[in-house]
Order: structure tokens, then sequence, then C-alpha cells
């Protein structure tokens, strides 16, 4: 093996025809990126939307809210990116199955992207929903006093107090989902994990490979820190949550 | 035919039971050891991240804040580079459990810092008053105490760690999530082994997870 630690192996050009090593590790970094941001719309929306259905009064849709939490909960990420990869192709019917297989744009990126969104979605009903439930019993009475309805209730009154008492438990979700990212190098998304994998065994240069990967996620984790942060800083509700943002 | 259920034929789960549960129990026993030797690591840099002596705060600091930033992934293919690189020739499926062990005790640490931390100053007062050493006061004291209150959170994240336990099977490693993947490309039967391999998994985590609520809600924390 290389002893030998060569920073400039960064610099040469890399045999998978992606141009030079650093170049490779960008489009890592771009498809660990978009993976990750587009999986935390998703899951924004799907958990926003399941959290408030699981307060709701409606017991069936609650149920049934219930049921995607603990399903997407308790089964491992990678299960869950096989499954919509290998297996939802073939169960759903012959026409959807094959345009999944032959013509679907990205496939590997929009498995990895939707895969994580419901994944991570599960997770950010779950918080949602205790949001809403640490509200006091008055607000919600207060509403209805008032004279407005349920759904006006949520819209006007409730969710505007949930989504922000909410921010800081997102906070450690956002940072998954650059991290769960990675997992969908077994689905051959060529996100950085993966980079770093060819990198090393096409340059065998392991220090340095693996030195600027950790440093790049370490920074995406530190920049996503700092943003969520900020919006802590910006939602407080005064009165309510004491002290700066982490 | 009486092997059919849900459309998909469960022949091939009988026909290799053996290969399968040896991968459960592979992931069973990763999963053990890890919590065993998370919780332990895990204890040691949460007293460390409370000491007094600053160098020593700051080296559990980093040490957490290092292995919370990055993915587990990540982790298992540095070990799986650098421990051959280095000359130990462990193989993937006995240096796992060093990766594992090392980086669950970053997240184990939180938790026992925070349930140390649960405890009231005039406890750790108290046992001061009375003449306590550090040790004593924290092996009397304090740990048996702020392990009551966290040990559900303890709990679900070693259900976590189960999960991620499945994580192996990208280095090759024949856990039970590895041994569905070797039936499937062997039989070409990737739809019904990766939707046992979900059941399995699924079957093994939710009554676990639905019994930890349930003890949540029984052990009240003690402030």
């Amino acid at each position: 093996m290389n002893l030998h630690i060569d920073w400039g192996v960064l610099l040469q050009e890399s045999p998978t025809g992606d141009g030079p090593y650093w170049k490779l590790l960008l489009t890592g970094l771009k498809w660990t990126t978009a993976t990750a941001l587009s999986g935390w719309l998703l899951a924004l929306v799907i958990g926003a939307v399941a959290g408030v259905i699981r307060t709701a009064p409606i017991r069936a849709l609650a149920l049934l809210a219930d049921a995607y939490v603990e399903v997407f909960r308790n089964i491992p990420f990678l299960v869950q990116l096989f499954f919509w990869f290998f297996v939802l192709p073939e169960i759903l019917p012959a026409g959807a199955g094959r345009w999944m297989k032959q013509d679907m744009p990205y496939p590997e990126f929009l498995t990895a992207a939707v895969g994580l969104g419901l994944f991570t979605g599960a997770r950010v009903a779950e918080q949602v929903k205790s949001g809403i439930l640490s509200l006091s019993r008055g607000q919600k009475n207060a509403g209805l006093a008032l004279g407005l309805t349920l759904p006006q209730t949520y819209r006007h009154v409730l969710l505007p107090m949930a989504f922000r008492i909410v921010i800081p438990p997102l906070t450690s979700e956002f940072m998954n989902t650059f991290k769960n990212s990675a997992v969908a190098l077994a689905i051959g998304l060529t996100e950085l994990t993966f980079q770093m994998k060819q990198m090393v065994e096409y340059s065998s240069q392991v220090i340095v490979t693996i030195f600027a990967v950790t440093v790049l996620y370490m920074f995406m984790a530190l920049l996503v820190n700092r943003l969520m942060a900020w919006i802590e800083r910006r939602a407080r509700v005064p009165g309510m949550i004491a002290g700066g943002g982490k | 035919m009486s092997s059919h259920f849900l459309g998909v034929d469960w022949q091939l789960v009988a026909d290799n039971h053996e290969l399968l549960l040896g991968g459960l129990r592979y992931s069973l026993t990763l999963t053990a050891s890890s919590m065993a030797f998370g919780i332990v690591l895990g204890c040691v840099l949460a007293l460390m991240r409370l000491a007094d002596n600053a160098l020593l705060r700051n080296i559990a600091a980093s040490y957490v804040n290092l292995f919370r930033s990055i993915p587990l992934v990540l982790v298992i293919f540095w070990f799986y580079f650098l421990l051959p690189f280095f000359g130990f020739k462990l193989g993937p499926d006995k240096s796992v459990f060093i990766t594992f062990a090392i980086f669950e005790a970053a997240y184990y640490c939180e938790i026992i810092r925070a349930g140390i931390q649960s405890i009231s100053r005039g406890q750790v007062g108290a046992a001061q008053a009375l003449g306590l050493t550090y040790a004593q006061s924290m092996r009397y004291v304090i740990l048996p105490q702020a392990l009551r209150n966290m040990l559900p959170l303890l709990l679900l994240q070693t259900l976590v760690l189960f999960q991620d336990t499945s994580l192996v099977t990208i280095i090759g490693i024949k856990d039970f999530m590895g041994s569905n993947v070797v039936v499937a490309s062997n039989n070409g039967a990737l739809k019904e082994m990766y939707t046992f391999a979900a059941l399995g998994y699924f079957c093994v985590c939710f009554p676990l997870s639905m019994a930890l609520k349930k003890l949540h809600k029984r052990i009240a924390v003690i402030r």
C-alpha cells in the first residue's frame, strides 16, 4: 500500500472520465446536496401534512398517518431504498413498472430523493405532532369559542405556533438528510461517499481522499447548523422559547 | 400453493432459513456488542464533557461533534480502507465491531450527558457535603438516578443502532440484510427477498418501539 501522502493527487486526472479528482469529489458533493435538499423539501411537506392529520379528530385518517409513521420509522433506510429501487417497478402495473425501469430520468437520484423524503417525512411528522400537542388545550378551545371552524383554528391559531416551536428539533433532522443521503450509494447514486470509494480505489491515496471527504461533510453540517440557528432566531416565539439558538 | 402469500413465493425463505438466521444472529450480535462498548465509551466521554479540565472537555466535544456530523456509511468506509492500510488484517466482518462501537459512543455520550445534567445541582452538593469523593458521588448518587432518566432514550438509540447495522451490507457483510441480498441475487428473486427483509426488520423493530413508548410513559423523569 501507498504510505506516501500526496496532496497533488487531487489535481490529477481520474480514470472515470470526470476530469481531475477534485472534480470527481465536487460531482459527489453536488449529488449529495441535491438529494438531501429535495428529500428535505418533500419530507417537510409530507411531515407537516401527516403530523397535522395525526392530531385531527378524523380517526380513520389519523390511523392511516400513524401507520405511515410507524412503517417508515421501523424499517432501515437502506432496506427502504432497495424496496423502492428493485421491488416497486416489479409490483406496479406493467406500464408504470416499465417506465420506472427504462424511461425514468435520473433513476438513482429520483429514487434516493423520494425515498429520503418519505423516510424523513415520518420523523418530521412525529415532531410536528408533538409540537401541536405541546400547545395548551386552551388555545384550541379559545379558537373554537371565537367561532372559528376547526380548520380555521388550525390555520390561524395552532399551526403558526406549532411550526415555530418545532424548528429546533428539526435542525438535527435536516442534518440527518445530508448524512442519510450517503446510503444511496448502495443503489448507485454517485454522491460524495460513492466518489470517495472510487477515488480510493483508483488513486490508492487513502488518507488524502478520506480527509478531503470528511472535511466536506463537516463543512456541510456546519452550514446547516448555522442556517438553522439563524432561522431559529428569526422564528422564535417571543416569551415562549427562552435563550438564543444553539 | 401454501407457500404463496401477498403474491410472493416464500419457499426461498424456507430453503435458505439457515443463511438468513445466521444473518439475523450477526446483526443482533453487532447491535449488542456496539451497545455495550458504545455505552461504556459514551459514559467516559460524557464524564469528560462534564469535567472541570478544559482539555478533557474539548477532546470529548470534538470527538462527539466529528462523529455526529458525518454519515455512518463514511465511517464504515474509513475503517474498511484504513485498517488494511495500516496493516491490520481483521477482515471487514470483525472490523465493523470497532467501527460501530466508536461511532455509536458519540450518540450514547450525548444521551448520558443530558441524563447526568437532568439531576439537580442540589444532589451534587448534598453528595459533596456528605464527604463523598467524586467517584463515590457518581457511583452512589448521580449515575443511578441519571440512568433511570435516560434508560428509554438509551434503548431507543439501540433500536436505531439495530437498524443502522443493515449498512454493513454495503461492504459485503452477510448481516440480516446482507444475507437477503445474497439469496436475492443467487436466485434472481429481488422482489421476494427485499420484501421479506423489510417485513423482517419491521417485525423486530415495531413491537420493540411500541414497548419503548410504554416504558417512556412509565418512567417519569425525576428532577
